[in-house]
């Protein structure tokens, strides 16, 4: 089925089998294998991307679901001579050991960034009506979704705190 | 994942026509419990109909209270200011299930049809009456802590999984559908779901290829409301009980294979009852299996701890 899905800026055309989940079209089709796929249940988050701004789990969507989305995969978001805030907050805290997690981990952040920016509220949301207070507790609840095995969750807590406020 | 047919529908009513028509179709929205369980091959459609882009992604005014279209992501329905202002019942309910990535893709109908977390409808390796009719229970014998303790058959005791219904049903809310036919129809959402009795294959009283629309919630109920659910980790982990509380209106998750709307309860605290008199009335309908026998003591106390917290906050 012919599909056009404009990824990391740049619009491609795609014949998909309709069984295809978008993780396998990044990494399979386009080589785009930042995203990972880890446990390919949306139990892990290490496939996280953006679609159309929303942070999503890629292994549990069908890629024929996305056709006129745009899509951002870590690829799309720093290159090596040019970090992204978050990216370089990640290096700096020294927020990850193996790394597998990480780019799921950084889109994962600015998806999350956007939705506290719109406001919208968390389990750790007290009043639900008030300015939200974005406490450690908030962001560790609001990165729930994606796991670290090499648990480095502190720093990655710590990354994520010094890359918003750089990027205020 | 086994082969099927993908068709985008282009209209509800086209959407219905399809599924008419193609045995073994199944709509799909976000797709996050059905692509989950075509993985394991526990769903099994031969042709997918997709209603993620028809017009029932709204949430609109309605009689008082709101129309919650049936493609309306849960991340976005628990951010409506209108839902956290007067139904905040809703948006703790829903912000407490599945993790982010998850609650930007569930839609609000299939939250409602996601199927049960019971460890041997996952297994295909074991019977369950659930995934293979007539194959058995698995859980009667076996895992059983997370098992009813009401509205439990001999052919099924598993729970239903969703935190979102259970505040739905405590706010009295309503499912409207379209079926085959093209004929709409609304029913509450307390009768929508069904115990399992002898045939817990059928989950809900929607017809063959009938559609869900929108789910509708009346103005919301005088006093405080609350949603309080435990489970063994803080975040991300389905929930082992939970309470809804909307005034006077009561309902608790992951107690059965709906959810429960604690009618005897609500009966009770009207006549003056103190919570856990009200809890005890309404546990005395209950049954427990050899795992889940602290869900009577975690599921009362949770209860009353809740209600009592709410008169204290007052109105």
């Amino acid at each position: 089925m012919l599909s056009t899905i404009t990824v990391n800026g740049e619009v491609r055309s795609l014949d998909l089998d309709p069984r295809t989940t978008l993780l396998d079209v990044l990494r399979e089709t386009l080589k785009l294998t930042g995203a990972k796929k880890a446990c390919d249940h949306g139990q892990c988050g290490a496939c996280t991307v953006l679609v159309n701004g929303l942070r999503i789990n890629a292994c549990l969507t069908l890629a024929v679901m996305h056709d006129g989305d745009s899509v951002t995969t870590i690829e799309g978001i720093g290159t090596p001579e040019n970090l992204h805030p978050v990216q370089r907050a990640f290096l700096t805290e020294d927020a990850f050991q193996c790394g597998y997690c990480t780019p799921g981990q950084i889109c994962s952040t600015l998806g999350m960034l956007s939705e506290v920016e719109a406001g919208w509220p968390s389990q750790e949301t007290a009043d639900l009506t008030a300015k939200l207070v974005l406490t450690d507790a908030e962001l560790r609840e609001r990165m729930s979704g994606n796991l670290c095995r090499c648990s480095a969750y502190p720093q990655i807590i710590a990354a994520i705190r010094s890359a918003a406020e750089a990027m205020a | 994942m086994r082969s099927f047919t993908y068709e985008r529908a282009a209209s509800v009513e086209a959407a219905v026509a399809s599924a008419a028509d193609i045995p073994g179709a199944r709509f799909i929205a976000g797709g996050t419990n059905l692509l989950d369980l075509m993985k394991l091959d526990i769903e099994r459609p031969a042709h997918l109909i997709d209603v993620s882009r028809l017009p029932l992604a709204g949430i609109e005014d309605r009689d008082g209270g709101l129309r919650i279209g049936a493609a309306v992501t849960n991340s976005h329905l628990a951010a409506d200011p209108r839902v956290r202002a007067r139904y905040p019942v809703l948006a703790q309910a829903i912000v407490s299930g599945g993790s982010p990535q998850l609650r930007n893709k569930a839609s609000v109908a299939g939250n409602l049809l996601q199927r049960t977390r019971c460890p041997y409808f996952y297994d295909t390796a074991k019977p369950c009456n659930k995934r293979e009719v007539g194959s058995g229970c698995s859980a009667l014998e076996g895992l059983n802590r997370s098992a009813a303790i009401f509205g439990a058959s001999s052919a099924c005791i598993a729970t239903h999984a969703s935190d979102m219904a259970v505040a739905l049903v405590a706010l009295d809310a309503r499912v409207e559908t379209l079926d085959v036919t093209g004929q709409a129809r609304s029913l509450a959402l307390s009768e929508f779901h069904r115990l399992p009795g002898q045939t817990p294959q059928v989950e809900t009283e929607l017809m063959p290829g009938e559609l869900i629309t929108a789910v509708t919630v009346p103005p919301p109920p005088a006093g405080p409301q609350a949603y309080r659910k435990v489970r063994d980790r803080a975040s991300f982990a389905g929930g082992l009980a939970s309470v809804a509380l909307a005034g006077g209106q009561l309902a608790l998750g992951m107690v059965a294979l709906k959810p429960w709307r604690a009618t005897r309860a609500e009966t009770a605290l009207a006549a003056g009852a103190s919570p856990a008199e009200a809890m005890a009335q309404e546990l005395s309908a209950a049954s427990t299996y050899a795992g889940n026998e602290f869900k009577i003591a975690l599921v009362g106390r949770l209860a009353a701890a809740v209600i009592g917290e709410s008169r204290g906050r007052g109105a």
